[in-house]
């Protein structure tokens, strides 16, 4: 006997799947759709004219040497952000993992900043390491490293990707968590039996059993440095200097919101969703095959 | 009886309701950025107004910084329920001009509802900002301020400079003596570098920021601040920031605690800091005129106004409108204008305002409150010292410090930054052009 449900109504999927379809358009595509139609307007801020401009808005940013610098910019801000949230996570997770003392306070704290609002965040890093009052600089210019976010862009890239990095440990450390806890202890205990050194351990059985929480860390942390970081950067750096912290989502933020121009930004929001689209796309076709569930 | 306790207090409510037409009280709302201090000021004008009369009621709502206000403001009028009163900060001039039919001008909101109203009561320094060409005034000048230069009297005492610094050349010697003296982080500094450097550097030079009197006279303007002497300034704050005799603290106003710390014993920033300075400073301080480079023709002129207006938005009955003049006179009466000054350290908006303060001694009491009055009507305004008004000033104005850091982090040289700054800001400029009509 094969198992099948059978359907009368023809219609019934279709009323069962409305909800869903409802939310996806309402929430998803209609927004997605209209920011590719401003893209193609020229807009004043108070939205009195309109022109369709078709790809103008298109052409005058990849006109501008500044949009490279911060396609860029994004490159080096995004790799190091997800690079170093997963791996610092990752250790911290394994370490959470051991039988402590106290273990329970101990991951409580470990998840503190992920309930830090960015712009909070944001503002925290600026005031430590502001170059002339923060607590933190002081000690560094004692080191002699004339340390100025404020001039030189290395150092500001560095704070934004610190803050950046600090806000999503938290959020890595509680999956990782939760996947080293569901690595059953016999399989360890078993190659520990057989001389399997930690590392060894590591590397062949815990790693490989995590990988489905990797690779579904990896997308989200990806998704994170594109979209969620401008409120870090505005509260940081303000994407200088020079421009030199200005991502591609702060640039959407900065020539859209403080700028009024909703037509290049929305062009800019629709290259950048198109590069999410493909590296997410990448992610699944080519990352996903290391995964083993 | 819990039931018939409700339904008592639902027919109280209803008639209530009801009754309440029959006050015919018009609401006015009124978004604005103040914090602290200044927002007292702001709910003690609106409590004053609706206890002078019965007709409306002004009710003021506190809607975040300077830009969040005005983009809430524009987000409501596109969903189509915009307050009746905004205050937009000086760089939004450009945009809030540029959207006729968005905004209803103040000149002829006064006209309609028959106020009493002379635009030449108002100081033209500040009026010249917000008017049109012709002399239109368009929005109703609020919290105006200007650039000083704050001094540190007892440090400049230590480290033997006996003259608060006039010139640019005795600034930069004062630095450098007071870097020599132990301030070795900061010899001067300023908040707000494009303000600073390049809009009242102009002005108070007599030297165009752009054509088309900065703006004033049309959209179809350019920007100017490219020539010799802008490149020679930056050029001098380019060599003094390498060993931090000048040193660098953001665009913004972040770093203005540099100078009540007493690290930064010469700081450039607007007038308005005075009451933090006041409250925050454990020194003797005084504020001086920007100083001016002395071989320029003219120099120095007049400073351009900072701070806000208050616009009104158009699309509102008249019965609201009437209620939005009568507030504007309320709030131009000498009396009330005298004292708001006194007491905040915003400039006062009408002449009478000011010469009852100087009538009152209150400047020989408070010379730091005067500075920025002096600078502003030292010489009557030229076309480049009228004000500016360029489409897309508030991220120009960061676009601009970019280039400055630029500058001054040895990426480009002084020349390469404003040029570079003056043709990416015309590029936004004619942007701008083709969407204000």
């Amino acid at each position: 006997m094969e198992k099948t449900t059978v359907f009368n109504s023809r219609l019934l999927p279709y009323l069962l799947l409305l909800p869903q379809l409802v939310v996806t358009v309402v929430f998803f595509y209609w927004p997605a759709s209209q920011a590719v139609w401003q893209s193609f307007l020229r807009e004043d801020a108070f939205g009195l004219v309109s022109e369709f401009v078709g790809f103008e808005n298109y052409q005058t940013l990849f006109a501008q040497p500044e949009y490279y610098k911060s396609m860029l910019t994004t490159v080096i801000f995004s790799s190091l952000v997800a690079a170093l949230s997963l791996s610092i996570a990752l250790l911290f997770a394994t370490q959470a993992d051991k039988n402590l003392k106290a273990a329970g306070g101990y991951k409580t704290l470990m998840i503190w900043p992920y309930a830090v609002a960015p712009a909070v965040a944001g503002v925290l890093w600026f005031f430590m390491f502001q170059p002339s009052l923060g607590m933190l600089s002081r000690p560094l210019r004692g080191l002699g490293i004339d340390w100025n976010p404020l001039l030189n862009g290395n150092h500001a890239l560095i704070l934004v990707v610190m803050a950046s990095v600090w806000k999503q440990i938290s959020y890595n450390f509680l999956f990782f968590l939760a996947g080293l806890q569901s690595i059953p202890r016999s399989v360890i205990e078993a190659s520990a039996i057989d001389g399997a050194g930690p590392m060894r351990r590591f590397w062949t059985i815990v790693f490989p059993l995590l990988s489905p929480t990797t690779f579904f860390l990896l997308v989200v942390n990806v998704v994170y440095v594109f979209f969620d970081t401008f409120g870090i950067i505005d509260a940081v750096t303000g994407g200088g200097p020079a421009g030199a912290t200005t991502t591609m989502v702060y640039k959407v933020y900065a020539d859209g919101r403080l700028g009024g121009d909703l037509g290049g930004s929305a062009a800019q929001s629709v290259i950048l969703m198109v590069i999410v689209i493909a590296l997410t796309a990448i992610q699944f076709r080519y990352v996903e095959r290391k995964v083993q569930y | 009886m819990a039931f018939r306790q409700f339904g008592a207090a639902a027919a109280v409510t209803v008639a209530l309701a009801l009754a309440t037409p029959a006050y015919a009280v018009t609401e006015i709302q009124w978004w604005h950025a103040m914090t602290g201090a200044n927002n007292d000021v702001v709910n003690r004008l609106a409590e004053e107004f609706n206890a002078s009369q019965s007709d409306y009621k002004v009710v003021p709502s506190y809607k975040g910084a300077y830009p969040d206000t005005m983009n809430a403001g524009i987000a409501a009028f596109r969903a189509g329920n915009a307050p009746h009163i905004m205050q937009v900060f000086e760089v939004g001039t450009a945009t809030m001009m540029g959207a006729t039919g968005a905004i209803k001008p103040v000149h002829q909101l006064m006209k309609d509802a028959g106020e009493p109203f002379d635009p030449k009561a108002y100081l033209p320094t500040i009026t010249g900002y917000y008017s049109t060409s012709k002399g239109e005034m368009l929005s109703f000048p609020f919290n105006s301020s200007s650039m000083v230069m704050w001094i540190n009297k007892d440090e400049l005492k230590k480290a033997g400079v006996n003259d608060i610094p006039k010139t640019w050349p005795e600034v930069f010697d004062a630095a450098k003596k007071l870097k020599a003296a132990g301030h070795d982080t900061c010899g001067f500094s300023n908040a707000w570098a494009s303000w600073a450097h390049i809009e009242q550097f102009s002005a108070w030079h007599n030297v165009p920021i752009g054509t088309k009197a900065n703006g004033l006279d049309g959209f179809d303007t350019e920007l100017k601040f490219n020539s010799p002497l802008h490149v020679k300034h930056l050029q001098n704050l380019v060599d003094l920031q390498k060993d931090k005799t000048y040193s660098y603290g953001g665009r913004g106003s972040a770093n203005e605690a540099r100078f009540s710390s007493g690290e930064c014993a010469i700081f450039l920033t607007s007038s308005g800091y005075y009451g933090t300075a006041k409250a925050t400073a454990k020194f003797d301080f005084t504020s001086a005129p920007m100083p001016y480079y002395p071989d320029v023709q003219g120099a120095p002129q007049n400073s351009i106004i900072g701070g806000a207006s208050l616009w009104v938005m158009g699309g509102k009955k008249p019965e609201e409108y009437k209620g939005v003049a009568k507030f504007f006179t309320f709030l131009s009466d000498t009396n009330r204008q005298a004292d708001l000054h006194q007491k905040s350290g915003y400039l006062p908006i009408t002449k009478a305002a000011y010469e009852k303060s100087i009538k009152d001694g209150f400047y020989e009491k408070n010379p730091v409150l005067q500075t920025p009055l002096k600078e502003l009507t030292n010489k009557e305004p030229t076309e480049n010292s009228r004000g500016l008004r360029f489409g897309n000033m508030v991220q120009m104005r960061d676009l601009w410090a970019e280039e400055i850091e630029a500058a001054l982090d040895g990426k480009k040289t002084p020349k390469e930054a404003l040029d570079s700054a003056v043709a990416r800001g015309n590029a936004m400029l004619r942007t701008f052009e083709k969407t204000a009509k």
